[in-house]
């Protein structure tokens, strides 16, 4: 088959000019190498993210307290299964195996959001993890609707819309709470004390202290930037928690005629320690995932042993 | 990639929603052989009634053309504008062309 | 006890515990395409219980919710087989107990489609479709479990071996199914035995498993008699409804 003999400069010249005019880079054009590893590294932790996520609710899917939100959470941890799938394909398609993916995760060498290595403890959780984690992972995934590698848009765009019904069993959920006991008051209260610093240290490091930020944001990998997205979200959620009848920790007002939220110091430190695998359940997380992978060895092989063809036909 | 232990085939999967409509291609999925590819892709894209039909593809028979083929790929075609209906210049009230 | 409310909660009950038997391995499948199938098949069961409870808190008719029914009854008060309280020891004994089932849920739910009860009818017809995607699925499993690798086939022939004596409850009658098949309204247990037989004969023939032999009469979960198991499973289930009493969730 002919081919343009192009020499790299004219290649990269070729796809500068493509992310300039917003065309989709696609997994058989030329892309740089940086710009190859850069996405497997961004997608592949996206997509351990929604695997890894699956847990902190299925610590209380048999305890779900009705038969209706006890379907609803099944539901939805099986919409982030399918998000992870969605997206270890997209990474697939840049030359990674998800073996080697899941290799990578289980070696600790790829990382996942750190939020998911917080625990769940009470029931409010289920609400405050689909109200805050979700919203926060729906605010940077709109964005990402329009990042310039086209299977991970793609996977983006369909994610997003299943996303929708997340938050809101989750905002839900604390409402019928806060009409509730005074101990599931108690509870939800405490579920966003806990949950609303991981919730805004979903949005990685100040842009300032971002390691991958600026070549992201030239490549058109993240369309905005880390501080942005967060401050996003920030006055999203304060009057939605305020609805709720709820107080979020240590926000102030930074203008009292728009009505725009700062919310105080994080606390680096701690993210960090979290990101580094001294979180409270990091070590029990991936333990969780490597012997769900280990118990399956046996079953992926008969399947793969087994020749079904000339049983069924 | 480890034969003896991994995590099947890649496939292609392309769903109908409304019979009638073409079959589009929504992503792809794992699975060990052609019973499972079917029905993985049915758990993962149906998950909210959207099909009416379903189609499995291995993922290495699948051949495409790339983005710098493209250009003589496709361009010769389109040059040919008088396959499209709209070359035609016909009078005015002719009906139901 | 009303035998028609008791016909309800066997039905629903076995659903309700299998699916959450398969709810306790979400995000613990043996890959990712499975646990998503696994969870298909949970939603499925959960959702054909639920209506099932509903009309039976109706039937009941104390002012209590399908949901009282689910977590305000104890141990004994539940009338699901033993076999779906079962654990999951691996994927094998996971399979198996599902096959068992899914053959059990297919052939009883098209006896029931026949049913005079309006209601159990349409339940049945609706759930029909669901259960029998879950049998060709979990006869295609049997499949690359027995006639797979020699690992897959003996801890297929183990989760078999422990697993078969609780087949045998699902087909004895309680008093509730003797008159609720009387009165046109439930289903003849040895006409589903039946056909159930000959799918299980087919489908280990193909997968080179056995039947064992004997014929070990164990379980009474429709007389509230079960395994250690189930209070267990309600224990973990009913936690908030019980430590919370107040509370509406
Ligand atoms: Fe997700
Ligand atoms: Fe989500």
């Amino acid at each position: 088959m002919l081919t343009k003999e192009l020499s790299e400069d004219q290649l990269l010249a070729e796809f500068d000019l493509k992310i300039a005019s917003d065309i989709k880079i696609e997994p058989r054009d030329w892309m740089p190498e940086e710009y190859r590893n850069q996405l497997i590294r961004q997608i592949s932790q996206h997509a351990h993210s929604e695997i890894i996520g699956m847990q902190p609710e299925g610590n209380w899917l048999n305890r779900a307290p009705s038969l209706r939100s006890k379907k609803i959470l099944m539901a939805k941890i099986q919409d982030e299964a399918g998000h992870g799938l969605y997206l270890y394909s997209a990474a697939e398609t840049l030359g990674i195996s998800r073996e080697q993916m899941i290799a990578a995760l289980h070696a600790g060498k790829a990382k996942y959001a750190s939020v998911f290595n917080y625990p769940s403890l009470n029931w409010a959780d289920m609400g405050a993890i689909g109200w805050l984690v979700d919203g926060a992972a729906i605010t940077n995934q709109v964005s990402l609707q329009r990042t310039s590698y086209g299977p991970y848009a793609r996977a983006m765009v369909r994610i997003c819309k299943e996303e929708s019904f997340h938050q809101r069993q989750g905002y839900e959920i604390m409402w019928r709470m806060m009409q509730g006991t005074e101990d599931q008051k108690r509870m939800a209260q405490d579920a966003l004390n806990r949950w609303w610093y991981p919730a805004l240290m979903m949005f990685g490091p100040h842009d300032a202290d971002s390691a991958h930020s600026s070549k992201s944001m030239k490549w058109k990998i993240k369309r905005e930037s880390n501080d942005h997205l967060r401050a996003k979200f920030v006055n999203k959620s304060i009057p939605q928690a305020e609805l709720l009848g709820l107080k979020v920790p240590d926000v102030k007002l930074i203008d009292e005629a728009s009505g725009i939220y700062e919310h105080t110091a994080i606390n680096w430190e701690e993210f960090w320690t979290v990101v580094n695998g001294n979180g409270p359940c990091n070590k029990q997380r991936i333990e969780h995932h490597i012997k769900a992978h280990e118990d399956g060895e046996w079953v992926r092989k008969t399947a793969i042993a087994a020749d079904l063809k000339h049983h069924t036909n | 990639m480890n034969k003896e232990d991994n995590q099947g085939q890649l496939w292609e999967v392309f769903l109908q929603t409304k019979p009638g409509m073409a079959f589009k291609h929504v992503g792809s999925v794992h699975a060990f052989d052609k019973e499972l590819a079917v029905q993985n892709a049915r758990d993962l894209y149906t998950r909210r009634g959207e099909g009416t039909g379903l189609w499995v593809v291995s993922s290495e028979e699948i051949v495409a053309v790339t983005i710098n083929e493209a250009e003589y790929f496709f361009e010769p075609i389109d040059k040919k504008i008088y396959r499209h209906p709209t070359f035609y210049n016909l009078p005015e009230g002719v009906k139901n062309m | 006890m009303d035998f028609k409310l008791k016909y309800y909660l066997q039905i629903a009950d076995n659903a309700l515990i299998l699916s959450h038997r398969l709810g306790e391995v979400v995000s613990r499948g043996p890959y990712l395409e499975e646990d998503i199938a696994n969870t298909n098949v949970a939603l499925d069961l959960i959702g054909m219980a639920e209506s099932i409870y509903e009309q039976a808190a109706l039937l009941e008719d104390k002012g209590r919710t399908g949901d009282d029914l689910v977590y305000r009854r104890a141990e004994h008060q539940y009338f699901n087989a033993n076999l779906v309280e079962q654990p999951n020891k691996d994927f094998a004994y996971i399979l198996v107990r599902q096959f068992l089932m899914d053959a059990f849920h297919v052939y009883f739910l098209t006896e029931l489609t026949k049913s005079k009860d309006e209601f159990l009818a349409a339940v049945a017809i609706k759930s029909l479709k669901e259960v029998t995607y879950h049998l060709r699925r979990s006869s295609e499993w049997m499949i690359r479990l027995g006639d797979g690798t020699a690992e897959a086939s003996e801890r297929t022939k183990i989760a078999i071996r422990n697993l078969w004596k609780f087949k045998f409850e699902l087909f004895t009658e309680s008093e509730a199914d003797l008159i609720m098949k009387e009165r046109g309204e439930g289903v003849d247990l040895k006409v589903v035995e039946k056909m159930w037989r000959q799918k299980v004969r087919e489908i280990f023939f193909i997968a080179q498993l056995e039947i064992p032999e004997g014929e070990f009469i164990v379980g009474q979960g429709k007389s509230g008699n079960h395994t250690e198991y189930l209070g267990k499973i309600l224990a973990e289930m009913q936690f908030l409804p019980t430590h919370y009493p107040d509370a509406v969730w």
